[in-house]
């Protein structure tokens, strides 16, 4: 537990977030935008087939084009690079940013054209000729899973890439000793974050150096890391400029085979190359789908509506290759109760290559999907039972007095207060009257239902999950670090080692700078040097850098205070204990009184007035890990992150019984996060995160052809939620602070997105009750709600 | 192909492949790179500029269709090095941004919105920027940004154009 700040001048307040300015004006610095003198461009063959050996490339008329500088196939990219690091034993199921010898799904990168603009390079792409043999292929999860269906990945042997089962706690017991139990199946459709800017990256290498220089929209743990192994090139010869704005991540942009790639194609052709991904090579080939995922879940309770234990096994679909898939069934583990008190889980993990396009994280990292099959479970069961939903959760709920709380998979929540999150959204709303509303539109002959969804929000993003589903993974830290100066003028610098791409890091470090030095945060710059000059960090994932970014830069400033400290009570000839920082002044007995600039002065230019053990300079450093990452996981279970948002969410949904076109009537969220550093960026996360999950519920999905071809490949298409989708949405606040972060903070980088779409499926299933129709897989299209309330509606024509 | 086009009141003479878009051109060739790309197919509404008044989809257009017409891009706005229009102090007040990959196109949907009505309800608010998709904000504090803007326009009794020195609608 560390010692808590309390929450004050800055940290809470409704600032505006620095940031913004330059957006609003225009003035970003996206990596599409900068001028890179002398930059040849990327344009990619890609695969017409979901699995089929490459018998020939034919490059020759392409390379006989004006402007055309060069072609890069797998082979040869293979031959000069290691294949991209999955953190998985699977030794034989390789990546690279090009097919090598066969592709595996449809879209999939075959070779590069490299040409003096994108337009030459696509011109010449169109006439490569590439001789296939057709494979069979695979796209069904279930399918891929039985032995006799055709590997991904020959070599590897089957398409099991993880298949792994967890038991906390007695749970055959518990599921003897129950009254009752029940078993369903939901699956989570294939969707993403998709951000409006599609990934791209520059990539530079300077011979005489030895340096290679790359701009990316990029956010990404370990990135220089992975280019430089890939390429066998030493970590300090890449230099990552972090100081690139990014259109947007949520998980995905992690474009390490196209940064590979670039990074390749720059020093084979020995000028700088750019590959900014068009719309459909972002969708079918980026690499960025979510997670796709078949629960089976059985539960055991009693008649009052107690959950005792649950088996749950979830299949995920990875795609073609590796990727981040299967990891992002480790990380639920941390939070695989939801909020409940069960005590006892079989979590059974399966992960399957498949012909479809590589998964990577997303907003979540697995968790939304997961809080979607427990919230399912709490819907049935209430079902089952006839207690109303609301009350059975209560029921199940972790009460206040019982944090820190660990449950069966070994993680500790911090903290939390779920009834009374409840109790206040349940007054925002006011049941009873949206309870009239929804009958009174079922009266005017519309389906109308009320979904409700209670679920968690890990936060602090550590990486427990790596070596929990790999023994020889041996990650137990994810630090992050900040750096904070004065400089010889008195001015405040701190510093970000990391891209941004909508988190306002630069208003967060500055808000808890000012605070901890009691100085106005618009005074102080912010700055993000590039890799080689920068502290070690793991980047804005996992809901983590409230906790871990604000934490380092609080830990800094404090102990730059205490620097000032000893400063002055040596100047003063005064115990440090007697003295009192007030705003950069320090004040001590009898009037004695010593200047910010005083002590800029003493450490800038005075060695000789300065205290021993004081270092010149007045700067400070702090390298933070993540509280409670103390350990690897022991016996399958492991304290996975150190933070527990919480979210209550309650929703009415109407629509026509015919059209079935689903609109949200009243949003409202109850959300606690803790201490809120920024109140605007909170909030904004927040609304963020349920567009996004009524999407997932309702809209979004990379669908394929029974070809193997992804069918949504543009914006016609997949369907993102427009203002038109998206309603007001009301949010109730709620704080309480962990017991382990520096202003009792949480993370929110992933609320609303969490429990949103479990609340909307909560709310389609109450609008068609009357019929008893489930809908068991997300999204609920509107056709399948308009053909299953048909078919109802004519059975019960039939046995009127 | 030489085209004349007026670009944030500046004529301009670009000489372009027919198959350029106008968005390739105001990024490439005359080095504005506010207004961006997010789809190039004509649903995102990332890269809207104005178009004699009207907000525009600048990857639906070619540049050499812009001959003759008066272009304003996100650059066109501000009246002043430094100093944000109307609208754009809006955004900054309810962060109706997070990455502001989205914000050039949202800020122009608004102002094109408030040249002309300057008393929007929420729901015709929603309607104008409804071919802008934001994956950031929800929408939520972009609406509260233009209700607030109509609200500060309507105080100081000017209209979007007018404020920056713009023709009036
Ligand atoms: S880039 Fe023009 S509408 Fe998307
Ligand atoms: S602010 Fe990121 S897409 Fe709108």
């Amino acid at each position: 537990m560390t010692e808590q700040l309390r929450p004050g001048r800055f940290v809470s307040a409704n600032r505006r977030v620095r940031e913004d300015r330059r957006f609003v004006a225009g003035k970003g610095r996206f990596v599409a935008d900068l001028d890179i003198p002398g930059v040849a461009h990327v344009a990619l063959v890609a695969s017409q087939h979901p699995a089929a050996f490459i018998e020939e490339i034919d490059a020759s008329e392409a390379l006989a084009m004006p402007g055309v500088v060069g072609v890069l196939t797998g082979d040869e990219l293979a031959a000069s690079t290691d294949p991209l690091m999955n953190g998985l034993d699977t030794p034989h199921v390789r990546r690279f940013p090009l097919a090598v010898g066969q592709v595996r799904y449809a879209g999939e990168w075959v070779c590069a054209v490299v040409a003096e603009s994108r337009a030459l390079a696509e011109d010449a792409a169109e006439k490569v000729r590439v001789r296939y043999t057709k494979l069979g292929f695979v796209l069904d999860a279930e399918k891929a899973l039985q032995t006799d269906s055709t590997p991904v990945h020959p070599a590897h042997g089957s398409n099991v890439l993880l298949d792994k089962t967890f038991v906390w706690g007695e749970v055959e017991r518990d599921f003897e000793k129950a009254e009752e139990h029940l078993s369903f199946r939901v699956t989570w459709g294939r969707n993403s974050t998709v951000p409006i800017e599609t990934f791209g990256v520059v990539a530079k290498w300077d011979p005489w150096e030895q340096v290679l220089d790359v701009w990316a929209s990029i956010q990404m743990p370990k990135y220089s890391d992975q280019i430089a192994r890939a390429l066998r090139i030493p970590g300090n010869a890449v230099r990552v400029h972090y100081d690139v704005d990014v259109g947007g991540s949520y998980g995905v942009k992690r474009g390490i085979k196209h940064s590979v790639l670039v990074a390749y194609l720059a020093r084979k052709f020995g000028r700088p190359i750019r590959l900014i991904e068009d719309r459909i090579e972002n969708m079918r080939a980026g690499d960025a789908h979510g997670p796709e995922r078949i629960f089976d879940v059985d539960v055991a309770f009693d008649r009052d509506g107690r959950v005792r234990s649950m088996k749950m096994r979830a299949l995920d679909n990875a795609g073609a290759y590796a990727g981040r898939a299967p990891f992002q069934l480790g990380k639920p583990i941390g939070a695989i109760v939801g909020p409940y008190l069960i005590e006892s889980v079989q979590y059974h993990a399966v992960s399957v290559t498949t012909n479809k396009t590589v998964e990577e994280a997303v907003r979540g990292f697995g968790q939304s999907p997961t809080n979607y099959a427990i919230e399912t479970m709490m819907d049935r069961v209430a079902a089952h039972l006839g207690i109303d939903r609301i009350e059975i959760r209560r029921r199940n709920f972790i009460r206040h007095e019982q944090f820190p709380y660990t449950i069966p998979s070994g993680s500790t929540y911090d903290s939390g207060d779920y009834h009374v999150v409840v109790d206040k959204v349940l007054e925002a709303v006011d049941l009873p009257a949206l309870e009239a509303e929804r009958d009174r539109l079922r009266a005017e002959g519309l389906c109308a239902g009320i979904g409700v969804a209670a679920c968690l929000e890990p936060s602090g993003g550590n990486s427990s999950f790596e070596p929990l589903l790999n023994e020889k993974n041996r990650t137990s830290t994810w630090m992050e670090s900040c750096r904070v100066n004065v400089d010889g003028l008195g001015f405040v610098t701190a510093t970000v080692h990391t891209t941004s791409s909508g988190q306002g890091h630069e208003t967060l470090v500055s808000t808890v700078v000012g605070e901890v030095l009691e100085i106005d945060p618009d005074k102080i710059r912010v700055v993000r040097p590039d890799s080689l000059g920068s502290l070690p960090g793991n980047s804005p994932v996992g809901s983590r850098m409230a906790i871990m970014l604000g934490g380092a830069a609080a830990k800094a400033a404090e102990d730059l205070k205490g620097q000032i400290m000893r400063i002055a009570a040596h100047a003063l000839k005064v115990s440090e204990a007697s003295l009192v920082y007030r705003e950069g002044t320090i004040e001590g007995p009898d009037g004695l009184k010593l200047q910010w600039s005083d002590i800029v002065d003493i450490a800038h230019r005075r060695f000789h007035d300065l205290p021993p053990g004081v270092a010149p300079g007045l700067t400070a450093t702090h390298i933070l890990q993540v509280p409670t990452g103390r350990e690897l996981p022991k016996e399958g279970r492991a304290q996975m992150y150190p933070c527990h948002s919480f979210e209550f969410h309650v929703v009415l949904v109407a629509f026509d019984p015919v059209l079935a076109k689903p609109e949200i009537r009243r949003y409202v969220i109850g959300h606690d996060c803790g201490t809120v550093i920024n109140p605007h960026i909170v909030k904004g996360m927040t609304l963020g995160g349920i567009a996004h999950g009524i999407g997932a519920a309702l809209l979004e999905e990379f669908a394929y052809d029974e070809g193997g071809q992804l069918m949504t490949q543009s914006f016609l298409d997949y369907l993102m939620p427009s203002s038109h989708e998206v309603p007001a949405v009301e949010i109730v606040k709620h704080v309480t602070p962990s017991p382990y972060t520096v202003f009792g903070q949480k993370g929110s980088g992933e609320s609303g997105y969490l429990g949103a779409p479990a609340a909307i499926s909560g709310a389609m299933h109450d609008a068609v009750r009357a019929w008893g129709i489930t809908f068991d897989k997300l999204p609920i299209r509107m056709s399948t709600v308009s053909d299953k309330i048909a078919a109802a509606r004519e059975h019960d024509r039939k046995t009127a | 192909m030489k085209t004349e086009l007026t670009v944030n009141g500046r004529a301009v003479t670009v000489d372009v492949e027919p198959r350029m878009t106008l968005l390739d051109c105001l990024r490439d060739e005359l080095d504005l790179k506010g207004t961006h790309a997010g789809c190039e197919h004509g649903v995102c509404g990332a890269c809207t500029v104005m178009v004699d008044g009207r907000a525009v989809r600048s990857c639906l257009m070619l540049a050499v269709q812009g001959d003759g017409l008066d272009i304003r891009t996100i650059e066109g706005f501000a009246p002043d090095a430094g100093e944000l229009s109307v609208v754009q102090d809006a955004f900054c007040e309810t962060h109706g941004l997070q990455c502001g990959y989205c914000t050039p196109g949202m800020i122009v949907a608004a102002h094109a919105l408030l040249s002309h009505n300057d008393e929007p309800s929420d729901e015709e608010i929603r309607d104008a920027i409804s071919g802008n998709i934001c994956r950031c904000t929800g929408y939520g504090q972009i609406v509260e940004a233009i209700r607030l803007a109509a609200e500060r326009m309507r105080q100081s009794n000017t209209r979007a154009f007018e404020a920056e020195g713009g023709e009036s609608a």
